[in-house]
């Protein structure tokens, strides 16, 4: 019974990593077509996505997006946790279950209806704006990563540097965000990631000026399969593999830390 | 006080948009009548029904594999559960659109199930995996059975163990520990992962609209297409309300049963 449960898991996890990796591999291939296992191997898909204005700009509009996104959400997703985590609070969860909110509606309600207030405000293609409305989506990743993060901080060491004149803005400063970093920078990385791969809402508000990678992947499917998608899929799953990476040392870090009691 | 960027954002950005974009919709030209006409129509009943079907086949289907999966990490601990958790938190993290293309890429009539299968001389005739019912199950199980694992994951992982023991103590046989003991011990983590997971199907976009074929059109493609190519706002909003309304019940029940932290499996 073991040996059939191991041997189930197995399969699953091959079929689980199964796709990504053949895309990954299909990325390389030299051929001019979809072919597995592929014949040759070449860059020539990433040569082509690099070169092409049209992708290059769209690297660009994700990365500036994420970037804005991440810093809104990271920033006001840590005030929330704090108070959600520190302060006396009647409704907790439900306070908690609002702020969730965002991935829990279907995302298509959620992008239709900014869609409708941006093109009354004139704010569709904006930038700052699309940054914004990723960050809606992005604030619950913030939330849950940020709310484990600080019930681990311990609460003696603020209440010391409040007894010893600190302010609250230098406690903050100096105590709570050094003490909590590992779990920030977590934060900000799925932030940042939640806002990269975001597509419906960018769908509607990203017009034809900036557009977004996983738009034009979505607009590129709709025409042909063609083996640059491919390539385009790897930048984004190594851009996943990188987070995830970086991601583990930080709890590496973050065990490193409270093993050494702080 | 600080939790009041937090709100204020999710006023401005997220419940004004939808306000102003439900009363706006539905209190133009036309009134209630239209709405009802509109929920009564063919096509929305039929939406409503197909994606009723698929996100319980998808839930189904997410629990019957996530399922062994959940209980083998449970019970596992070092390289094996490092292995086992990199394969499912790997996906989890890639971008819906690059897995909906990656399943696209295996299961095409010119794809690389097909040409293997083809090659090895098993079959003729490619079989048609994608543009149907089965390639959205295929492809919304790939992406909702993360949720499903870990949910799982946190329930069985608080099982007293001793209680396994004592039961095969009074002599009940492997099957019979699991089925009377450990099942019903996990009931809790069943009810909120296939919750979890029908909330998110009832909603899903991006794989039925690339995976599907032109009659399998759930509610959420046809909210879309009602934007995007009839520009009739006002049966997208109709649609939305009903949509969302269902999902805001289901999402009370979740609350009431699940401890939200363990929403996203962090």
């Amino acid at each position: 019974m073991q040996r059939i449960l191991a041997g189930y898991v197995t399969a699953m996890c091959l079929l689980l990593m199964a796709p990504i990796v053949i895309v990954v591999i299909l990325a390389f291939s030299g051929a001019g077509y979809l072919q597995f296992p592929p014949t040759a191997l070449s860059l020539r898909w990433f040569a082509r996505f690099l070169g092409d204005d049209q992708w290059r700009a769209a690297l660009w509009y994700s990365l500036v997006i994420g970037a804005i996104a991440c810093t809104i959400a990271t920033t006001i997703g840590f005030f929330a946790a704090y108070a959600l985590v520190r302060r006396p609070i009647a409704a907790k969860k439900l306070l908690l279950s609002l702020l969730l909110l965002p991935v829990i509606v279907p995302t298509v309600i959620t992008a239709i209806a900014m869609y409708f207030l941006s093109a009354r405000l004139g704010l569709v293609g904006n930038v700052l704006w699309i940054g914004c409305c990723h960050a809606v989506v992005a604030l619950p990743v913030v939330l849950l990563i940020l709310l484990a993060t600080l019930q681990g901080v311990d609460v003696n060491l603020e209440r010391a540097a409040l007894s010893l004149g600190s302010s609250r803005l230098r406690l903050f400063l100096r105590v709570v965000v050094p003490l909590a970093a590992p779990g920030i920078i977590s934060a900000a990385l799925f932030a940042f990631l939640a806002s990269f791969d975001e597509l419906i809402i960018s769908l509607f508000l990203t017009g034809i000026r900036a557009q977004t990678l996983p738009v034009r992947i979505w607009n590129s499917l709709h025409m042909q399969i063609e083996p640059t998608i491919a390539a385009v899929s790897a930048v984004l799953i190594g851009i996943t593999g990188l987070v995830l990476l970086l991601d583990a040392s930080l709890r590496r870090w973050r065990a490193a830390r409270t093993g050494a009691g702080t | 006080m600080l939790m009041l960027p937090a709100f204020a954002m999710l006023a401005f950005v997220f419940v004004l948009p939808l306000a102003w974009f439900f009363t706006q919709a539905l209190f133009a030209e036309g009134g209630i009548q239209q709405i009802a006409s509109v929920i009564a129509s063919r096509a929305v009943l039929q939406a409503i029904l197909a994606t009723n079907w698929i996100s319980l086949l998808v839930t189904a289907c997410v629990l019957l594999a996530g399922y062994p999966i959940a209980y083998y990490l449970a019970n596992r601990r070092g390289l094996r559960f490092t292995l086992v958790v990199f394969c499912i938190i790997v996906p989890y993290f890639t971008s819906i659109i690059v897995r909906t293309y990656s399943w696209m890429v295996l299961l095409g009539r010119a794809g690389v199930i097909n040409r293997l299968l083809q090659s090895a001389g098993l079959i003729e005739a490619p079989l048609p995996l994608l543009y149907n019912k089965l390639g959205i199950v295929i492809g919304m199980t790939y992406v909702l059975l993360p949720y499903m694992v870990l949910t799982l994951f946190a329930t069985m992982k608080s099982i007293d163990r001793n209680l396994l023991l004592a039961a095969s103590g009074l002599g009940a046989g492997g099957f019979a520990v699991f089925w009377r003991v450990y099942l019903p011990l996990s009931r809790h983590g069943i009810l909120s992962g296939a919750l979890i997971v029908f909330i998110l199907s009832i909603g899903f976009f991006i794989t039925p609209a690339l995976m599907g074929g032109p009659s399998d059109v759930m509610v959420a493609m046809l909210i879309e297409r009602s934007v995007e190519i009839t520009l009739d706002w006002k049966s997208a909003a109709v649609m939305s309300l009903f949509l969302l309304a269902v999902t805001l019940v289901l999402y009370a029940v979740y609350y009431r049963i699940t401890d939200l932290r363990r929403l996203m499996g962090a």
